[in-house]
């Protein structure tokens, strides 16, 4: 590695080559794309339909399949494949991630620059109220939003965007507040330009870095909050497997039964894992202020 | 330090209302009827309507929502609509059980966090500060059902040293506790980390090593105490983050506190104990944050208080 920064001594390396080399992100990226492949190819490599109830897929006694045999990580507790339900839930996981953050990220990004661009009455406004979503118990609020509607898949997204925009807009406002007061903003200002331009083509791309970071952390956060209303029964509703649910529903028979619980779990915390990793490598690696320090 | 603390306990209080207005607003455009749950499905119209006006639910908003307040100021929070108790009441003798959880929880993440992150700052750059800090991630993606059920099944199921659930001995109290304490272990190890690390550099470690004192003496008797203040500090911005987790690992260890109580309203549209358990939350957030700004000062002079 070290020569290979030595012939290469002028061009910096891109972004992604600098990912790349951090085995732990690596790691991370490569089980996004697992996830994403077993998502996107379900009804391609998945055994079985995920709802079809198997008549041999309980044992004479009623009790669910272990895994092996004809069904490769056993059967749940109404005998359907968990191999299946697994593939299938990781399109509700992905999904919620994707379009709960998106939508999260979308609001804190909003409020957080324009409450540290044009600060006033605006700005103080918009940042008492992030300072009292801040106080809101989070996960208490979501079980409540999720409880009271019917939840559907894009409602759970709604509920979770709503309690999740928070921290995005903290910490966009800061750095909009420390932009808006740099010389090329003043440049640009007395130049004529409008807010539009200045908010959208100057100080939104610098932001773009940590737009990125927080998106992905985000993703973490939105996998962990959508498996934690449906383990509770407010969120992703069965028969649409979540990963989440698949626990709610096979709970009861946990004792007899650990692999309906533990391997949809594992397959939780490693996609949130993977987030995590992969987001905590970006911030290091596009982060300039951040390079050289361990 | 005083009109700092005035102003911050003024803006704490704002910030209370507008906590305890937005969930009011929300409970009160809920498409779930609290009535008809109360009512139960065979009332006729005409009980409906006068539990309706019996809970004052028939009145408008503004009206509903000043009561509520008039009450809240003489600390009065209402009575719960199904079990017929107050529920300032009902919060405080499940608040005990609640607070021990959190007691446990704390001391068990910051004897895990920190002697991670200890461990992991004296070995730094080695094969165990990376395993130490990848364990860390891990901990934060986590869910806390999933932990909360492995343990139990390691535990309580297979091994059988603890309780399966409940409330009463210590050996109910250490599956939950560990739960809430593991996930939240990982934090702590990475800010004791860098707090660590940032010490050891300092110019006095140096002058302490240079004079010919053992590294394990300077270790523990110069780098520690400095570098632990700042992080014990956070533990109260850590009381936020309990909050929102205790409504799951109390429904999965069966333990008797205000997440139970909470959880189990959310499922009867019980308002009053939701707005109760949603204030009483807010309350210790906001508290918690307080206290880590005003115990930061403390620990470093340099912070001053704006």
């Amino acid at each position: 590695m070290a020569s290979a920064v030595a012939a290469d001594p002028v061009r910096p390396k891109g972004a992604l080559a600098r990912l790349l080399q951090r085995k732990l992100a690596l790691f991370g990226l490569v089980l996004i794309v697992a996830v994403v492949a077993g998502a996107v190819f379900a009804p391609l490599i998945a055994p079985y339909d995920p709802n079809a109830q198997h008549f041999d897929g309980l044992t004479l006694e009623g009790a669910p399949m272990p895994p092996g045999g004809a069904y490769p990580l056993g059967t749940d507790l109404l005998g359907r494949d968990l191999l299946s339900r697994i593939l299938y839930g990781a399109q509700t996981s992905l999904i919620i991630g994707v379009v709960a953050n998106g939508m999260a990220l979308l609001i804190g990004t909003l409020v957080g620059i324009t409450a540290g661009y044009f600060r006033g009455i605006v700005g103080a406004v918009l940042m008492r109220f992030t300072d009292l979503m801040m106080a809101f118990p989070a996960l208490l609020l979501a079980i409540c939003l999720a409880a009271i509607f019917t939840p559907s898949l894009w409602i759970v997204a709604l509920v979770i965007a709503l309690v999740n925009w928070v921290q995005t807009a903290r910490v966009i406002y800061t750095e909009t507040t420390s932009l808006a007061e740099r010389d090329f903003i003043a440049a640009e200002k007395t130049l004529g330009a409008g807010h539009g331009r200045i908010l959208f083509r100057h100080i939104l791309p610098h932001l773009v870095p940590t737009i990125i970071v927080w998106g992905t952390l985000g993703i973490s956060t939105t996998v962990l909050l959508e498996a934690t209303l449906s383990y509770l029964g407010v969120g992703v509703q069965p028969p649409t497997p979540s990963w989440g649910n698949i626990i709610f529903e096979n709970q009861t028979y946990f004792q007899a039964a650990p692999w309906l619980v533990f391997i949809p779990g594992a397959c939780i915390v490693l996609l949130a894992l993977a987030f995590n990793l992969v987001g905590d490598a970006l911030r290091d690696v596009l982060d300039p202020t951040q390079r050289g320090r361990d | 330090m005083g009109p700092y603390l005035l102003r911050r306990l003024v803006q704490s209080a704002l910030i209370l209302l507008g906590v305890s207005f937005i969930t009011f607003v929300l409970l009160y455009v809920l498409p779930a009827d609290p009535v008809r749950q109360i009512a139960g499905r065979s009332a006729t119209a005409a009980t409906v309507e006068s539990i309706r006006r019996q809970l004052g639910l028939d009145q408008p908003f503004l009206v509903q929502y000043g009561r509520y307040l008039f009450g809240l100021i003489q600390g009065d929070l209402g009575r719960s609509y199904l079990q017929k108790t107050e529920v300032a009441a009902l919060i405080a003798s499940r608040l005990p059980a609640t607070l021990l959880l959190m007691a446990g929880a704390i001391v068990c993440e910051l004897v895990l966090g920190l002697a991670m992150g200890i461990a992991a700052a004296l070995w730094r750059g080695r094969a165990a500060d990376q395993v130490l800090m990848t364990t860390s991630f891990v901990t934060v993606s986590a869910p806390q059902f999933v932990v909360g059920l492995l343990l139990l099944y390691v535990f309580a199921v297979w091994l059988r040293w603890f309780p399966i659930g409940g409330y009463g001995t210590f050996a109910h109290l250490v599956l939950p506790a560990l739960t809430l304490g593991i996930l939240g272990s990982g934090w702590y190890a990475r800010m004791m980390r860098s707090s660590m690390i940032d010490v050891l550099r300092a110019d006095f470690i140096r002058t302490a090593r240079a004079k010919g004192l053992g590294r394990g003496r300077v270790v523990l008797r110069h780098a520690l105490p400095n570098a632990i203040l700042p992080v014990i500090a956070m533990i109260g911005i850590d009381i936020g983050i309990f909050m929102g987790g205790i409504v799951v690992v109390e429904s999965v260890f069966g333990w008797p506190g205000i997440g139970q109580l909470a959880w189990q309203a959310i499922q009867r549209v019980d308002i009053p104990i939701i707005m109760g358990v949603t204030l009483v939350s807010a309350c210790a957030i906001v508290i918690g944050n307080l206290l880590a700004d005003l115990i930061a000062p403390m620990i470093d002079p340099r912070i001053r208080l704006r």
